[in-house]
């Protein structure tokens, strides 16, 4: 991989019932920001990225390697796509506990020898005391932590990031956001982040892909976001 | 033993093998209908699903009937299995198993598939970009998750086994030893003068292993609950 590789490259048409999603951009290392509001396109986006909607045409690439190409005729199921997702409302796995649901991602992760350790991911998100707690007795910020922990001991190749604060309180959400910007700077995984949070851009993000109704408004720098 | 002649623990032994068996064998059979019925679209899917369902709403001496027409020594698919696998059905208890699994068999498929269709499908999808493929998928999330119902339906179809009669009797007739579980044993009872009371000792048999049955589900389900914390 070059330094001149984008992390990702995402181009894809698709259109269902009256929503017609037509997006084309790249993303760097660091956090890009698909910032818009809700029905843009955003988690759409994602789950295209992630293999769970196939676009009507188009071409997604995660650093070097094609997830989709519709001319190609290349479509890579989820499983085979070295893509983390932490999701809204983290959706941990509710019969196992939280040490069985960090290390599922693992088991079927390209080696453990990718996988950062499980106790250095424990240590900076802060979960080592809920290691064999269950799901249900967790907190909402603990649960994103988890969610967060469990996509990355799968060692993923970029990890996709749906609006993971929306559920939380301002105090959590501050936690949270620290706890991204260490994901960021210690494990230097590229992160999609979809927020439709001005502030979270700001703070988080290094490049803003603007999503409004199914297109790419703007993009630019996330420093250089009007405040409203 | 227990006051109990060797006529009547047979009676109740061959109920216990026999239901305990066509569950077993059954139970497979189940999971994979229910999920097919609950997650794919394919055509024909309302008929078989009605197909399925046939034994509950049918009288059971017509499934009975329809399966010694089919699996009976003359029957299509009976001779071809005697032929090739050396399988009999006819007045075996093996037939027995096989009218009591498909006369269980709508009841366990109903819990299973309920159990399927509350299932949140993003914790499927969670498991796939974790790099679980379908197989591990089911075996890892959907499974251990539709356990409470999966347990419900199986001694459902187990309790349903051990009342089944009409079917059975059609089927395979009532050959102490060999095809007379309790409820034909009962009906032999009450038919013979003087039966009644071994007819009575058998009936309590039925309503105690029922019972037994019953409170052995509540008690899983309980357990598998407090497991999985479906109340999340």
């Amino acid at each position: 991989m070059t330094s001149m590789q984008p992390a990702i490259s995402f181009r894809a048409r698709q259109r269902r019932n009256d929503f017609l999603l037509d997006v084309a951009f790249e993303g760097g290392s660091g956090i890009t920001a698909l910032f818009g509001p809700s029905g843009a396109g955003k988690t759409t986006v994602l789950n295209i990225i992630a293999g769970i909607q196939r676009p009507d045409s188009g071409r997604v690439a995660v650093s070097n390697h094609i997830l989709v190409d519709t001319e190609a005729d290349i479509f890579l199921p989820p499983h085979r796509r070295h893509v983390g997702f932490v999701f809204q409302d983290a959706q941990l796995f509710p019969h196992l506990t939280v040490e069985q649901n960090i290390k599922f991602g693992r088991w079927f992760s390209r080696g453990e020898d990718v996988s950062p350790p499980l106790d250095i991911v424990a240590n900076v998100l802060g979960i080592e005391g809920l290691l064999r707690r269950r799901p249900a007795t967790l907190s909402g910020g603990e649960k994103q932590r988890v969610g967060l922990a469990r996509a990355l001991l799968a060692a993923p190749r970029i990890l996709l990031m749906d609006e993971p604060l929306s559920g939380l309180d301002d105090a959590r959400r501050n936690e949270i956001m620290g706890l991204i910007e260490r994901v960021r700077d210690d494990f230097k995984v590229p992160i999609l982040y979809v927020t439709h949070t001005r502030e979270e851009v700001r703070r988080l993000a290094t490049q803003v892909i603007w999503l409004k109704a199914g297109r790419v408004e703007a993009v630019g720098l996330a420093s250089e976001l009007p405040q409203a | 033993m227990l006051g109990f002649s060797a006529d009547e623990w047979t009676a109740i032994f061959l109920s216990l093998r026999v239901a305990t068996v066509a569950t077993l064998v059954a139970l497979p059979f189940a999971i994979f209908a229910a999920y097919a019925l609950a997650r794919w679209r394919f055509p024909g899917k309302i008929l078989l699903d009605s197909v399925l369902h046939l034994p509950l709403v049918m009288p059971p001496v017509v499934t009975g009937y329809l399966l010694l027409l089919t699996f009976g020594k003359q029957g299509a698919v009976g001779k071809l299995l005697y032929n090739l696998l050396g399988i009999s059905f006819s007045f075996r208890w093996t037939g027995a198993a096989l009218a009591c699994g498909i006369m269980g068999f709508p009841l366990m498929l109903r819990a299973i598939r309920l159990s399927f269709d509350t299932i949140d499908r993003r914790l499927e999808i969670a498991a796939g970009t974790l790099g679980a493929n379908p197989g591990w998928r089911f075996l890892l999330v959907t499974l251990p998750l539709a356990l409470p119902g999966i347990v419900a339906g199986a001694i459902l179809c187990f309790a349903r086994a051990l009342g089944e009669f009409g079917a059975t009797i059609t089927f395979v007739s009532n050959i102490p030893g060999e095809t007379q579980t309790i409820p034909s044993a009962i009906y032999t009872y009450i038919q013979m003068p003087g039966g009644e009371a071994q007819a009575l000792r058998l009936t309590c048999v039925s309503i105690a292993i029922a019972m037994v049955a019953l409170v052995v589900s509540e008690i899983l389900n309980r357990r598998i609950h407090r497991h999985i914390a479906v109340f999340e």
